[in-house]
């Protein structure tokens, strides 16, 4: 057994004590979700480098940590920040606190409901993270907007709390927007500065006909903490799913997303910012599937770099032959602010229909000195003027966000990265 | 005063300014003319310090001061000022910060009291309504989408702003309309005084028409072959550069 299955190893024989006591152990459909994502880890592992998906983050670390799940939950409730929306859902170490929370309507905890929300539940088709999650899973959220319902603007926080060993936590979310709903869901990941922890959250996401789903994630875990998230979204026809994540935190953090248009109009955006600093390795993998005709799709993916580390981006955009008039446009941007940053980009358009527009590009460079010697003519000193051209490459990565209150979250993530980190 | 002797300057191995003698006492304002790619603007890069270039020999005296020592916010702080014939986009940055953050370095640096937000604004709107600009100006990204003839009216209102007691205006009244052009000159002649001298780089005798300079010079192959009154700009307007150097 290498080091990487010896990693799943520990999961597997802790999911066997207690797969009668996980949730949804009397369903027979969640048990039956359980035990093939137990298989599927088996047999693959957790992802090791020879996999293509996963040739530029390697999971070593995560293997080696030795993680447990905290299967009691921390006496103390850790100080909140002063919530931005009238409706909040806590969530601590992967499960909903409901004392803390101001839950929304149509919102509960998926541990209470699971019976209602095992059909929403996909497979792993084979994704060791996602099996793992399977597996695990204690809790999440359980969102189901009926039709027409506009929820608002919902706040999520993921606080790990326990801080004392190497815990793993791995939350389910389950959302669905019944026709023409809509809801912004502005999330925030956090987590002690020196606690090494796994959040390893798998999202189920349906959008349905004229649905629209604004999920903003902003990541700022604690530095020695990892974050492997998967999200799975369905969009019908009409139906935009909208989707932006910052990567500001953690040691090491994968955020994978696929989307799936299925029905003719249906919309995706897949942006996001990584803010990556020294030790930090972030990376940025997306799938986008056009499996209808008609549909835009917008990505733009901007990655700052600096001291020592290492950021990813892959985005897989697939055009099937049903997929006339595609309208895809994936930009992805770095900025290299060390000798010893790297990143690796490797955009894929895989395109089977003929009467498409796809366009994308990519950058990769360091601050331009054209742009600082322009600064400092001005009489801007030359530190100084570095910190401005690095804030003006955020305050555009984040430009597209519209909603205040995910704005207000990303602006407070982002302002002042460069003097907190690499000045 | 400035003073540069014997100037000369490489980039990338291949020789620019061989050999540049020049004066522009306090109070002066010289233009410079000069056929394409003969060595204006990399002169006026050197001067303001931009990297890349070799100075190979020769020297620049600023008021005394050794002005290829100085680092370019040095040479800022200290009034010297480079309207840049491209001026240079800022995606992301917000003109009246980026204004208000250039004045206030400058202040620090001459150990002058920064100004406040609604301070600046007063003072950015007064030199906005004097160069016939829009306040909308500010909102936008540096240059980011300017026209032509309005990425050369920022730089304008910069100097406007900073205040400079040495202005290098690099083809400034490239690609303006008549209007702006009168409006642009109207904005050098008010700093014009005792203590504000001037090097006007162009291509047009129009410009020299509202500006009158002191002195008029012709750069050539990375030389001053001809230096005159404001009448060689006609000269050469009339003429052409082919006459210039060998007369
Ligand atoms: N980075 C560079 N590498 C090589 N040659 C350069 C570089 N920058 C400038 N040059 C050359 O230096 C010479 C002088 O250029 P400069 O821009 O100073 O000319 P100029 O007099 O300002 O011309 P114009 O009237 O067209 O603005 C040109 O031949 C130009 O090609
Ligand atoms: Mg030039």
């Amino acid at each position: 057994m290498n080091a990487v299955t010896a990693g799943a190893g520990g999961f597997i024989s802790r999911f066997e004590g207690l797969r009668d006591r996980l949730p949804g152990a009397e369903l027979e459909q969640v048990r039956a979700l359980r035990e093939e994502g137990a298989a599927t880890l088996r047999e693959k592992g957790l992802p090791g480098r020879r996999v293509e998906e996963w040739r530029y983050t390697d999971l070593a670390p995560v293997a080696q940590a030795q993680f447990t799940e905290a299967l009691t939950a921390v006496g103390e409730a850790p100080a909140l920040p002063a919530p931005r929306a009238p409706h909040r859902v806590v969530f601590l170490d992967g499960r909903l606190a409901e004392h803390l929370s101001q839950l929304p309507p149509h919102a509960a905890p998926l541990s209470a409901r699971l019976e209602a929300a095992q059909d929403l539940l996909a497979a792993d088709h084979g994704m060791p993270l996602v099996g793992l999650n399977a597996m695990m899973f204690e809790d999440g959220l359980f969102l189901d907007l009926p039709e027409g319902r506009d929820a608002g603007t919902i706040e999520v926080l993921n606080i790990a709390a326990h801080a004392e060993r190497p815990i793993a936590f791995h939350p389910r979310h389950v959302i669905r927007l019944a026709p023409g709903a809509q809801l912004t869901l502005v999330e925030t990941s956090t987590g002690p500065a020196g606690a090494t922890y796994l959040h390893n959250p798998v999202y189920d996401i349906r959008v349905a006909e004229g649905a629209t789903f604004t999920h903003v994630r902003v990541q700022r875990e604690g530095r020695s903490a990892f974050q492997l998230s998967t999200i799975r979204a369905r969009v019908a026809a009409g139906g935009t799913y909208d989707n932006f994540t910052l990567n500001a935190g953690g040691r090491l953090v994968r955020n994978e997303i696929h989307v799936t248009l299925e029905g003719p109009k249906a919309a995706a955006h897949m942006n996001g910012a990584q803010l990556v600093a020294d030790g930090q390795h972030a990376d940025t993998t997306t799938f986008l599937d056009h499996a209808a005709p008609d549909c835009p799709s917008r990505q733009t993916v901007k990655t700052v770099l600096a001291g020592k580390s290492r950021g990813v981006f892959q985005g897989k955009i697939l055009v099937r032959q049903v997929a006339q008039r595609t309208d895809g446009y994936q930009m992805n941007q770095a900025l290299l602010l060390s000798e010893e940053a790297e990143i690796d980009a490797k955009p894929q358009l895989e395109i089977y229909a003929d009467d498409v527009r796809c366009s994308h590009g990519a950058t990769v460079g360091a601050l331009d000195p054209e742009q600082l010697f322009y600064l400092r003519a001005r009489g801007i000193p030359a530190e100084e003027a570095r910190a401005i051209l690095v804030q003006a490459f955020l305050t555009e990565a984040v430009e597209g966000v519209t909603d205040p209150i995910a704005q207000a979250a990303l602006e407070e993530a982002v302002s002042g990265w460069w003097e907190r980190e690499a000045a | 005063m400035l003073r540069i002797e014997g100037l000369t300057a490489e980039i990338e191995g291949k020789q620019i300014l061989k050999g540049i003698d020049l004066e522009v006492p306090k109070g002066e304002i010289h233009a410079i003319m000069g056929p394409n790619g003969s060595g204006k603007s990399t002169l006026s890069y050197v001067l303001s310090g931009r990297e890349g270039y070799d100075i190979t020999g020769g020297s620049v005296t600023w008021n005394g001061q050794d002005l290829l020592a100085m680092e370019p916010e040095e040479r800022a702080a200290a009034g010297l000022f480079l309207a840049f014939q491209y001026p240079v986009e800022l995606p992301g940055v917000g003109n009246a910060n980026f204004l208000r953050t250039a004045l206030n370095a400058q202040r620090r640096a001459r150990g002058e009291k920064e100004v406040d937000a609604m301070a600046f604004l007063k003072l950015a709107r007064e030199k906005l309504k004097k160069l016939h600009m829009s306040d909308e100006m500010l909102k936008r990204n540096v240059n980011v989408g300017f026209s032509g003839g309005e990425k050369k009216r920022n730089e304008v209102l910069q100097m406007a702003l900073m205040n400079p007691s040495m202005a290098i205006l690099d083809e400034t009244d490239s690609g303006l309309d008549i209007d702006a052009l009168r409006i642009v000159s109207e904005g050098v002649n008010a700093l014009r005084g005792p203590d504000f001298s001037s090097l006007v780089i162009t291509h047009y005798q129009r410009l020299l028409n509202y500006i009158v300079p002191d002195r008029v010079h012709v750069l050539m192959d990375g030389r001053i072959v001809r230096s005159g009154g404001k009448e060689l700009a006609e000269e050469l307007e009339a003429q052409g550069y082919g006459q210039a150097s060998a007369a």
